[in-house]
This record gives C-alpha cells, sequence and structure tokens, in this order.
C-alpha cells in the first residue's frame, strides 16, 4: 500500500472564486477521501431579522448570493405573502417568472464559462461570458442593476416593463439563443471536452436519492425532481417540462445545464406572449405575523425558505431560514470526488456548481 | 494610464462576499471589459500578484487568510476593496460574525463602493491604485519603505522593513 498524503484544496484557489477548503487525502493520484471544512463567508445574515423590518429582510436575503439574488428575493417575498395572505397581481407573477428564468440563463452560462476554465479552455471560457452580457445587459435595462436588482418586493414588484420591450427582450434572446448554441455544440460533442467529463465523477441514482442530491446534480443522475413542477410561479401556464440525463456524470450535469438554457429562453419567450395587462404590486400594509415555508427552484437546486411571525403582530420577523441548494449537494460532491483522480478534483466540484455564500450565508 | 508602464497582476480574494462582486470582477477580464489588453492577469498566486482585490467584509474564519496573502505578496503592493462591503462591512455591518471592512486587517489603498460594483467602477479602482502602486515603487527605488512607515525615522528604517513586518504578524497570528 502506498503512503497517504493530504493536499489541502482552498480557500484561495484559481479554480474557484470562492473560498471553500477541502483536505484531499491522496494515495498516488487517487483521492480517498475528501474533508470538506467551511465557514469562510459565514455571515449570520438570517439573525439580521431582529434588526430589519420584514420588508426590508428582502433585500438582505437578495444578498445571500449575486448569482441567483432575484430567486432568494422571491423566495423572501413568497414566504412573507403566504404568511399574511396577499394575493400578487398576475403581471407581476409573470414578470418574477422572467427575471427568475433570466437569472437562469445568466447562471448557466456563468457557470458554463467557469467549467470551461476548469478544463483549461480559456477561450470558451471568455466566449460564454461574452454571450451572458447580453442577459446582464436585458437586466440593466429592465431593473437597472447587473447582478441584484432589488425589483422584488411584498405584494409584487417595483417595476414594469412595458410590453414593446418585452418583445424586443423576446428577439433579443432569440440572438442570445443562437450564439449559446455555436458554444454548446463544443461541450456535448468536442472530443477533449468529452475526455474530461464523460464518466468523470459518476453519482448512481441511489446514491443521488440517498444522499438528498437537489436541482441539475439529481436530474443529471435521473431523478426527476423540480420545484418548478409544484411551487410558485406561472410555470403551469408556459410550458414547463424538466430538463433529465440518466449518465449521472459530470458530462451529463453539463448537458442538463445546456438543455435548461434553452428551455428557460423557451418559456421566457412563452410567457412574452401571454402576459396580461394587471397591476404590478398590491399595497401592503400593517405587520408581520403567521407563518410559512416556501420552496423554490433556484438555477442549483431546490431551495427552502421559512418565515415565522411572532404571536403578536409586529414590523419585525420572529425567524427567517433559508436552506439553499448547495448545502445539499455537498455530500454528493464528497461522495463523487473518493476514487477520483487528483487532476479530475476540478470538474467534480465544479459540476455540483458549487455556491459557498449561498452554503454559508 | 501612460503609468501602466508594467503588466500588473491581480489576485482575487471573496472575503465574505455574496458573489456579486466575485462575478463582476471575473466579468472584467471578459470580452465585454477585457482589463487583460492593458496586461492585467488573473492570477491564482499570491507571490505572483501586484494588486489585491479583495471584496466582501471580513470575518472571524477568513481574517487570517487575508493577512496571509497579504504578507506573502511581493512588495511593492497595492490593496483595492471593491463592493461596499470590503469597503465598510455594508449591510452586514450588524451581523455577529462580521469585523467590518478589510481595512480592519490589512490596510488597504483603494476603495470602490457599490453594491454590487460595477465592472466599469473596478476598473477604475485598480487604474487609481495603479498609480499608487507606481508610488510605491518610486518609494522603493530611492531606498524606502513603500507603506511610508518609515516617514519619521527614515535613517532606522531602510533595510529594516521586513524584520520589523515579520515580528509584527507573528505577534499578531
Amino acid at each position: 500500500m502506498s503512503k497517504r498524503t493530504i493536499i489541502p484544496f482552498g480557500p484561495q484557489h484559481p479554480v474557484l472564486p470562492e473560498p471553500v477548503h477541502l483536505d484531499l487525502v491522496i494515495e498516488d493520484e487517487k483521492v480517498v477521501e475528501a474533508i470538506p471544512s467551511i465557514g469562510f463567508i459565514h455571515r449570520g445574515l438570517e439573525k439580521l431579522v431582529e434588526k430589519k423590518e420584514y420588508t426590508e429582510m428582502v433585500y438582505v436575503i437578495e444578498r445571500i448570493c449575486g448569482i441567483c439574488s432575484f430567486g432568494h428575493g422571491w423566495g423572501c417575498v413568497g414566504a412573507i405573502e403566504g404568511a399574511m395572505g396577499i394575493e400578487v397581481p398576475q403581471r407581476a407573477d409573470y414578470l418574477r417568472t422572467i427575471w427568475h428564468e433570466l437569472s437562469r440563463v445568466h447562471s448557466h452560462l456563468l457557470w458554463l464559462g467557469l467549467l470551461a476554465d476548469g478544463f483549461g479552455f480559456e477561450s470558451l471560457f471568455n466566449h460564454c461570458w461574452r454571450v451572458r452580457e447580453a442577459v446582464l445587459d436585458i437586466f440593466e435595462e429592465t431593473t437597472g442593476g447587473r447582478v441584484i436588482f432589488s425589483v422584488c418586493t411584498v405584494g409584487g414588484v417595483r417595476k414594469d416593463i412595458d410590453n414593446a420591450t418585452l418583445r424586443a427582450i423576446s428577439q433579443k434572446l432569440e440572438e442570445i439563443k443562437k450564439e449559446t448554441q455555436k458554444l454548446t455544440g463544443v461541450f456535448i460533442n468536442d472530443t477533449s471536452v468529452k475526455n474530461r467529463l464523460c464518466g468523470v465523477g459518476y453519482l448512481s441514482k441511489e446514491d443521488a436519492t440517498e444522499l438528498c442530491t437537489v436541482g441539475p446534480m439529481a436530474r443529471a443522475s435521473g431523478i426527476v425532481q423540480d420545484i418548478r413542477l409544484t411551487g410558485n410561479g406561472v410555470y403551469d401556464e408556459i410550458g414547463f417540462e424538466p430538463c433529465v440525463e440518466t449518465a449521472g456524470d459530470c458530462w451529463a450535469r453539463c448537458k442538463v445545464r445546456i438543455d435548461e438554457i434553452y428551455a428557460s429562453i423557451n418559456m421566457i419567450q412563452t410567457a412574452i406572449d401571454k402576459i396580461p395587462d394587471t397591476e404590478i404590486a398590491v399595497p401592503v400594509k400593517g405587520n408581520f405575523s403567521g407563518e410559512f415555508a416556501l420552496r423554490m427552484e433556484q438555477p442549483r437546486g431546490e431551495a427552502f425558505y421559512y418565515a415565522k411571525g411572532f404571536d403578536e403582530p409586529t414590523k419585525f420577523m420572529e425567524r427567517m431560514r433559508v436552506r439553499t441548494p448547495t448545502n445539499m449537494n455537498i455530500p454528493a460532491m464528497v461522495k463523487t470526488l473518493q476514487g477520483c483522480d487528483l487532476a479530475d478534483v476540478p470538474m467534480n466540484i465544479l459540476t455540483i456548481d458549487p455556491c459557498i455564500s449561498c452554503t454559508e450565508r | 494610464m501612460s503609468y501602466v508602464a508594467k503588466s500588473p497582476w491581480i489576485i482575487h480574494y471573496d472575503g465574505s462576499s455574496c458573489n456579486g462582486c466575485d462575478i463582476e470582477v471575473l466579468a472584467c477580464l471578459t470580452p465585454m471589459y477585457d482589463v487583460e489588453r492593458f496586461g492585467i492577469v488573473n492570477t491564482g498566486n499570491p507571490k505572483h500578484a501586484d494588486v489585491f482585490l479583495i471584496t466582501g467584509a471580513v470575518n472571524e474564519r477568513n481574517k487570517g487568510v487575508i493577512k496571509q496573502i497579504y504578507d506573502q505578496m511581493p512588495e511593492p503592493k497595492v490593496v483595492v476593496a471593491v463592493g461596499i462591503c470590503a469597503c465598510s462591512g455594508g449591510i452586514w455591518e450588524e451581523c455577529y460574525n462580521i469585523l467590518g471592512g478589510t481595512d480592519k486587517v490589512i490596510p488597504v489603498d483603494c476603495y470602490v463602493p457599490g453594491c454590487a460594483a460595477r465592472p466599469e467602477a473596478i476598473i477604475d479602482g485598480v487604474v487609481a491604485g495603479l498609480g499608487v502602486l507606481a508610488e510605491k515603487r518610486a518609494r522603493m527605488e530611492k531606498g524606502l519603505d513603500p507603506e511610508g512607515k518609515d516617514e519619521a525615522a527614515p535613517e532606522a528604517a531602510v533595510g529594516a522593513p521586513e524584520g520589523t513586518e515579520a515580528s509584527e504578524a507573528e505577534k499578531e497570528a
């Protein structure tokens, strides 16, 4: 038996812009065990409920993560609206769905770029981010922000998109789709890319179920699980179908996310065709009370939001709890790292699409 | 930009940021903003870096990491705090785990506010930082301490700052 060595990975590491630390126990070139240690980005923001009113808390929760910020904001207002029994106007629901799906397109393009950077395909990384800028331009035009929007508010949305702009967005998405097709062909078909992805980091359906995997990671292992099938939003009206693969390796996870980009673009276009002309927000008055839990499908998987008020209604919530998708996928990542080659470690880590600032909050 | 005589390499560390500023830092490197045309390269190695871009507030867990990266960077070096969290703690200032802005642990030369800081602002901040870097380099060429620590007693400090800095770091650790 060869000697065991421990190689530290992170917290400052070129593969991942975010700090996570792993102790990789190595035997020759094989990883025997990976021991994660987290906490570098812990801020303790859930405790801010004591200091921020429930309407302000939305903007705090939105800043859990800058990549899926809109989804977090929506999850938070969804839980608050549920507890207070507020009905959101239809147009607000459509606009939220459009922004949320645009976030997914930008998040997956960003991830594809990071993956390309991870396996050393620098120009592909740059091209993915070039296409992503077009999505950010849409955000900037409609919300004023590039990554943090603060448009979701309790009772609806703060900004409307007029119908002419919506049609222009629909056309712009058509161009983004064409540009993306040129890039995703490389991820799916290129031999050298497939050499890095196919068969790497295999996770069986049984293991994925056992380890409570969520999101694209679960769907790549053949589990049909997507909160958009059951959750809030207008997904039942815009033809939502989950994207599922069965291979369970890094390539399948990449394929699921690529398919989701196209599915999201199609859904946004359908939503733009169907959007009704109603109010965009209802006035919200009074104090917060009650209790509500809500699930949302973020780009990285299922997120859970729980809001609870005091017995006496006040401006403050008693508790706001968020469980994020990466938190659930870390056990699966550790599982896929066991027995993999040292050179494949970045691929295994990247393909769960880790968001450490979500995990640690 | 005439003072960008050399290619400044940057290192980026995510303090406790929400990723918003981090992806904007990366966006600066990609075709839309493309700072590589000025020779600015993102490196993963502190020993290769001239500019330290730090996003997010400082917490108990990462203050040692930030200090370590800073100490490993060769002189002259510039620290740019990107985003309001790195400048002052931002909305996390009241959180129990947050110590405050980057300047609680290491000296900061440029502050780039914003939530999230826009790529244009980040580039502006780095360019301002390069001016500071040129000043520090000029000080070093005169045999002075780049951080200006020897201003009170210039004779005593020449040749000594390395040693005093290390012992200070040890005391804090």
